[in-house]
């Protein structure tokens, strides 16, 4: 039965702390657009995803409209196009990029994701052609999102990928240099990437999943704090057991648009994926959450030990709410996208290692991440590894979106804007890891007894 | 199927009326009214029978959604199902 007290709390969540369906995503599989010619699959790789997202911009409007809840981004995510790109040797893959885009325009969508390529273990024929295309389909696209996944907990770490990527980051940034170097905010370097994410810059549709299908991302960090600041002197797992009744009640809302916006298109229900995604807006940080949890500013010391706890919390109330939990699901860390952690950042507080650390407890992994524009590949490479070894030895999704500030160095700031936010340049060590990068090869996939 | 109206800000003469006559003019029976008013803050809740609509239910919305700018009122006109999966098991 309706009382007026949960009435008026969902109201103040919407109205007063940001509480809002950051994406529903409409996976698609191009599978059946394999061609030999470049063109005809182009045209076959349009024709289907307008055929199936045709309607989903209107669809999401009309959800907001029915639940009164804003669904922020309405986003498409399609099969890694490296195993398009396999199939026409010797053609630029970009060629895809550009039809994904156009497909973008007609269905009014905010991202296309899954210009990607699985390259784990090592390059099959496309991989190779399709990551180069990286920086070119970025630059000359405004709406593709790019992934590359370099390593996984069963098979390792492909270090020639990473050696490679390191190089694909910082030309994206210096063919983007005029826009503020928006062409690497949109590629995500994973390890362990997961196969049904909602959520940009990494989502691609796996090949496990159905032909077409529908994900939710919600979003809420607002909602946690102010659900916090009723408990100031409450003990930590009081804390825990506040968070985890809000993540419940913020999922239940995912679960009935993504349950909703199937219906409406009679396209099957994917996942929702039970994270705490914040934006630039005020009130909308996750950082913030850590600071009302006790402390003076996010990145002191103690905030791991806060984030594995939210993070963990927002699971534990989340999957009880969906019966179908996926994607990256946890706090995410972005730095340019949350408020908090770009003034904790510009404090000096914090650090790159600090966040590295933070990403062996949470979600994802080092998000928008400005670094200065003199950063070598190496060293890019470097930070990839470091990353994707947490990922690998922990059993967890990490990714490494890292933004080299062309022209800029410590001190200066990159503004996106919108949902990306801006980013100080953040300092990085200035010894070399040249010799170990360009060794190549592959790091083991780890032992999983004798755990220490 | 049900709908919540929520209603809030200063009160002015007529707000129950206008509120229930865009109700009237979409077929939406009115089933249960909670109001208050607190110094002179209006707060209302309505709950709507909106089964036998006559229009489109996102009509209804916008013409609330309009009402509310008209008054300088915050209302909102939200289908009860968000309440229900937010706050019940």
């Amino acid at each position: 039965m309706l009382n007026v007290h949960d009435i008026l709390e969902t109201i103040t969540m919407i109205q007063d702390e940001c509480l809002d369906i950051r994406t529903i995503t409409m996976g698609i599989s191009l599978l059946d657009c394999i061609d030999t010619d470049i063109d005809r699959a182009c045209g076959k790789v349009y024709n289907k995803i307008v055929r199936c997202a045709h309607d989903l911009v209107p669809v999401g409007q009309q959800i907001e409209k029915e639940y009164g809840i804003p669904i922020i981004n309405k986003r498409i995510s399609v099969t890694p196009i490296a195993m398009l790109a396999a199939a026409c040797p010797g053609q630029n893959p970009v060629k895809f990029a550009l039809a994904l885009q156009k497909a973008a325009d007609t269905c009014g969508v905010n991202f296309i994701g899954g210009y990607s390529a699985l390259v784990h273990k090592g390059f099959s024929a496309g991989d190779m052609e399709l990551i180069k295309s990286i920086p070119e389909a970025l630059d000359r696209t405004q709406n593709i999102c790019s992934s590359v996944n370099i390593g996984s907990t069963k098979s390792g770490i492909n270090m020639d990928a990473v050696k490679l990527m390191g190089e694909i980051v910082r030309e994206s940034a210096v063919r983007t240099a005029d826009r503020d170097c928006i062409g690497p905010a949109k590629l995500v370097v994973f390890c362990n990437a997961v196969e049904d994410n909602p959520f940009m810059a990494g989502a691609f549709h796996g090949v496990g999943e159905p032909d077409c299908e529908i994900h939710v991302g919600v979003s809420g960090p607002g909602v946690v704090r102010s659900a916090l600041t009723k408990y100031p002197d409450a003990s930590i797992d009081e804390i825990a057991d506040v968070i985890k009744k809000t993540a419940f009640k913020i999922t239940r809302m995912g679960q009935l648009v993504g349950a909703r916006a199937s219906e409406l298109l009679g396209v099957p229900f994917g996942i929702v994926d039970l994270s705490l995604a914040p934006t630039p807006a005020v009130g909308d940080s996750v950082a913030h959450i850590l600071e009302e949890m006790g402390l003076e500013m996010c990145g002191t010391h103690g905030t791991t030990a806060c984030l594995a706890m939210l993070n963990d919390a927002v699971k534990k109330g989340g999957v009880m709410a969906s019966s179908t939990v996926g994607g990256l699901s946890g706090a995410f860390i972005p730095v340019s996208e949350d408020a908090g952690m770009i003034d904790a950042a510009v404090a000096g507080v914090l650090s790159l290692e600090k966040l590295e650390a933070m990403t062996a407890v949470c979600s994802v992994g080092l998000d928008m991440i400005v670094v200065p524009g003199d950063i070598t590949p190496e060293t890019i490479s470097a930070i990839i590894a470091d990353e994707a070894a947490i990922g690998m030895v922990n059993t967890k999704t990490t990714a490494v979106r890292l933004i080299p500030a062309i022209g800029k160095k410590e001190g200066d700031t990159l503004e996106f804007g919108g949902l990306l936010g801006s980013g100080p340049v953040m300092p990085i060590r200035d010894k070399s890891a040249a010799k170990f990068i360009s060794r190549g090869g592959r790091i083991p996939a780890p032992m999983h007894s004798l755990k220490n | 199927m049900r709908a919540v109206v929520t209603v809030i800000g200063k009160d002015t003469v007529g707000i129950l009326h206008k509120v229930s006559g865009i109700c009237a003019e979409y077929n939406a029976n009115v089933i249960e009214v909670t109001q208050s008013v607190l110094q002179d803050m209006f707060a209302m809740i309505m709950l709507v029978d909106i089964t036998k609509l006559s229009g489109d239910f996102s009509e209804l919305v916008d013409r609330m959604t309009e009402l509310g700018t008209q008054l300088g009122l915050s209302i909102h006109t939200m289908h009860e199902d968000i309440f229900n999966s937010m706050h019940s098991i």
